[in-house]
């Protein structure tokens, strides 16, 4: 690779990490707590990115995930347990129950997973609404209380802001390792060619449930951490909808891109509330171009930039539709690797 | 008794009109690849066409309802095609299932920018009386619905296996590659199948309306009730959806009045999952041969 690019996303990176801390000495409370919510989101569509972008499975079911989270987190810390505990439990049962969501995805491909996992979505919506004895319906769970760390009171919207934001840079840390893995080589591979990734001897069956799992799990931890900043928990939020979004952020942003979530987030998050102005011509916006980009460039927004940044030449480096180079080659590596 | 009836021909009048958006589904599906996530909006929007056509240009309700299904088979069938399916054939299924996601939400949005976020009261193709069938009173409305949906089946039927058109459409749905060999312009063909699809919808739309309103969130369980009903009956057959779209009405109508009126949507989605982890293919379907 040349150097002109990497240079170029360096210092892009840089310049971003620098306005995220200074951030909040320049914003109101609400643009902190919109700053927060971004952060927070971008955490879910990591996951979602882990299941689509680099498994290649699709699922309309983060939401879902991002709903048990918070309501796991909203139920016991209001009960009194600390933090940390509900935060736990609700990572690693939503990972659990992923896991299972990825039996159908053994079975079916492509629009019957997305309409399983839909379904899934909505069911779950149906039982935080109307199992009112647990989850209050639509009344919901209110005053869910803030963490402390070491002592340290993260009530305050900044020092919540600053907490969101380190645990976004745990999970991106976390991922980035887990890509360069020889499971994230595996998770390509499933992607590219499942046929031959299991003639290679990758055992597709585990890792599909592996990255239905993995992907759950961070929308489990993005709920956790949605229910303390909110300090409100009810079923809404949690509908279909959030699901859709959640996958539009990562394909906006290029599925398969490791600053997709975060490029995706920003513009399903950030841009709304910017573009408030121009009400409800917002969304139509934005759904056009979601058309739009999906027509020239389905391989997203950072797709779009890679094929700027390198013309001709060497195709897009991770690109959905346009590699099946990539695939065999990080099959074989990850074999090398195991 | 009585009620069992009465229960039993309102389910099958919804569920003939899920068939019939189901039915436009699955052949889009097998001409041309295409899974549409906003044919739900699709069938929301035709109702709005009409509503435009009588309130903003004063038309009575037939003439709204002839231009609303010309304009209809223009944006839904043809520009449809054109702008978006067209150029990406190449990209493969999902990112075609991403701008349907994306069109839906600029449909649903542009109806609640322009139209207003309250449902609207929309015209009945009957008035809503009673008739009394071996002394149980139905309501006329739904028998209409079942009869024009029959008609409209019958009548897609036996263009797809009487005439020559319908003979080609099925031969590009089958083999779309010994088709062209035969000398079939299977290009004209798919567009029909989207002609045909921007057709359905509209008498969909106009048969369902009057009984839940003219709404902008329509299409939201409408598209999920034609996929469910898709999926039932075997996603490969027009066949299969008329027996899902039919077994899903009549199932959501007792639903709701014998087991729980909360969790009534919560048994299609049931259903769905059990069909697609059991038997992929459908009821009816055929197995696909997967490509390696």
């Amino acid at each position: 690779m040349r150097p002109g690019p990497r240079r170029l996303a360096g210092i892009i990176l840089m310049l971003a990490a620098a306005f995220l801390l200074a951030a909040p000495f320049a914003f109101k409370p609400y643009g902190i707590f919109i700053l927060s919510m971004w952060a927070v989101m971008t955490i879910a569509a990591i996951g979602l990115n882990l299941t689509l972008g680099y498994a290649g499975q699709i699922s309309l079911a983060q939401a879902a995930f991002v709903g048990i989270g918070a309501y796991i987190t909203a139920l016991l810390t209001t009960k009194g347990w600390p933090f940390w505990s509900t935060y736990l439990l609700g990572g690693v049962s939503c990972f659990a129950i992923g896991w299972v969501l990825g039996y159908p995805a053994l079975r079916v491909q492509h629009h019957y997973l997305a309409f399983v996992t839909l379904a899934f979505n909505t069911l779950v919506y149906l039982i935080f609404r109307n199992e009112e004895w647990l989850t209050g319906g639509i009344y919901g769970i209110s005053n869910v209380p803030r963490p402390d760390v070491a002592g340290w009171s993260m009530n305050g919207p900044r020092e919540f802001y600053y907490f969101c934001l380190a645990h976004l840079a745990l999970v991106s840390l976390a991922t980035w390792w887990l890509i360069r893995s020889p499971w994230g080589r595996a998770f390509v591979a499933l992607r590219e060619n499942p046929m031959r990734a299991l003639s290679l001897g990758v055992d597709t069956r585990r890792y599909t449930l592996m990255a239905f799992a993995l992907g759950a799990g961070l929308g489990g931890i993005s709920g956790a951490l949605y229910a303390p900043l909110v300090q409100f928990v009810d079923p809404t939020p949690f509908a279909l909808g959030l699901s859709l979004n959640l996958l539009l952020m990562v394909v906006v942003g290029g599925s398969g891109f490791f600053f997709a979530p975060f490029l995706g987030a920003m513009v399903a998050v950030l841009l709304p509330e910017w573009l408030r102005f121009t009400e409800g011509f917002y969304l139509m916006g934005y759904a056009l171009l979601v058309v739009v980009l999906m027509v020239v460039c389905p391989s997203g927004l950072l797709g779009l930039a890679a094929r700027l940044v390198r013309p001709a030449g060497r195709p897009g480096a991770r690109s959905t539709a346009e590699t099946s180079v990539a695939g065999p080659d990080a099959a074989v590596q990850s074999e090398g690797a195991r | 008794m009585a009620d069992i009836l009465q229960l039993l021909v309102a389910g099958l009048a919804t569920g003939a009109i899920y068939a019939l958006v189901a039915i436009g589904f699955t052949l889009l599906w097998q001409t041309s690849q295409t899974i549409n996530f906003a044919q739900g909006e699709f069938v929301m929007l035709p109702a709005f066409f009409v509503l435009i056509g009588t309130g903003y240009f004063g038309l009575s309700f037939w003439p709204a309802v002839a231009l609303a299904t010309v304009v209809s088979v223009v944006v839904l069938g043809l520009l449809f095609k054109r702008l978006i399916v067209d150029p990406m054939m190449r990209h493969g299924v999902l990112p075609l299932v991403i701008a349907t996601i994306g069109l839906a939400i600029f449909f649903k949005e542009a109806v609640r920018e322009f139209y207003g976020a309250d449902a609207q009261p929309f015209p009945p193709v009957v008035a809503a009386t009673e008739v009394t069938v071996f002394g149980v009173a139905l309501a006329l409305q739904s028998l209409v619905v079942l009869a024009i949906s029959i008609a409209a089946v019958v009548a897609l039927q036996l263009f797809l296996s009487g005439t020559r058109t319908g003979r080609c459409m099925q031969a590009c749905a089958q083999n779309p590659t010994v088709a062209r060999l035969l000398g079939i312009p299977v290009e004209r063909m798919i567009l029909y199948t989207f002609l045909i699809n921007a057709a359905l919808v509209t008498l969909a739309a106009i048969l369902i309306t009057p009984i839940y309103l003219a709404k902008f969130t329509n299409g939201e369980w409408l598209g999920l009730y034609a996929f469910i009903a898709a999926i039932i009956g075997g996603f490969n057959q027009v066949r299969g959806a008329i027996v899902g779209g039919l077994l899903l009405g009549v199932i959501d109508n007792f639903a709701a009045a014998y087991l729980s009126s909360q969790y009534r949507m919560a048994i299609p989605l049931l259903i769905l999952i059990v069909v697609v982890l059991v038997r992929p293919q459908g009821l009816l379907g055929r197995i696909e041969e997967r490509t390696v």
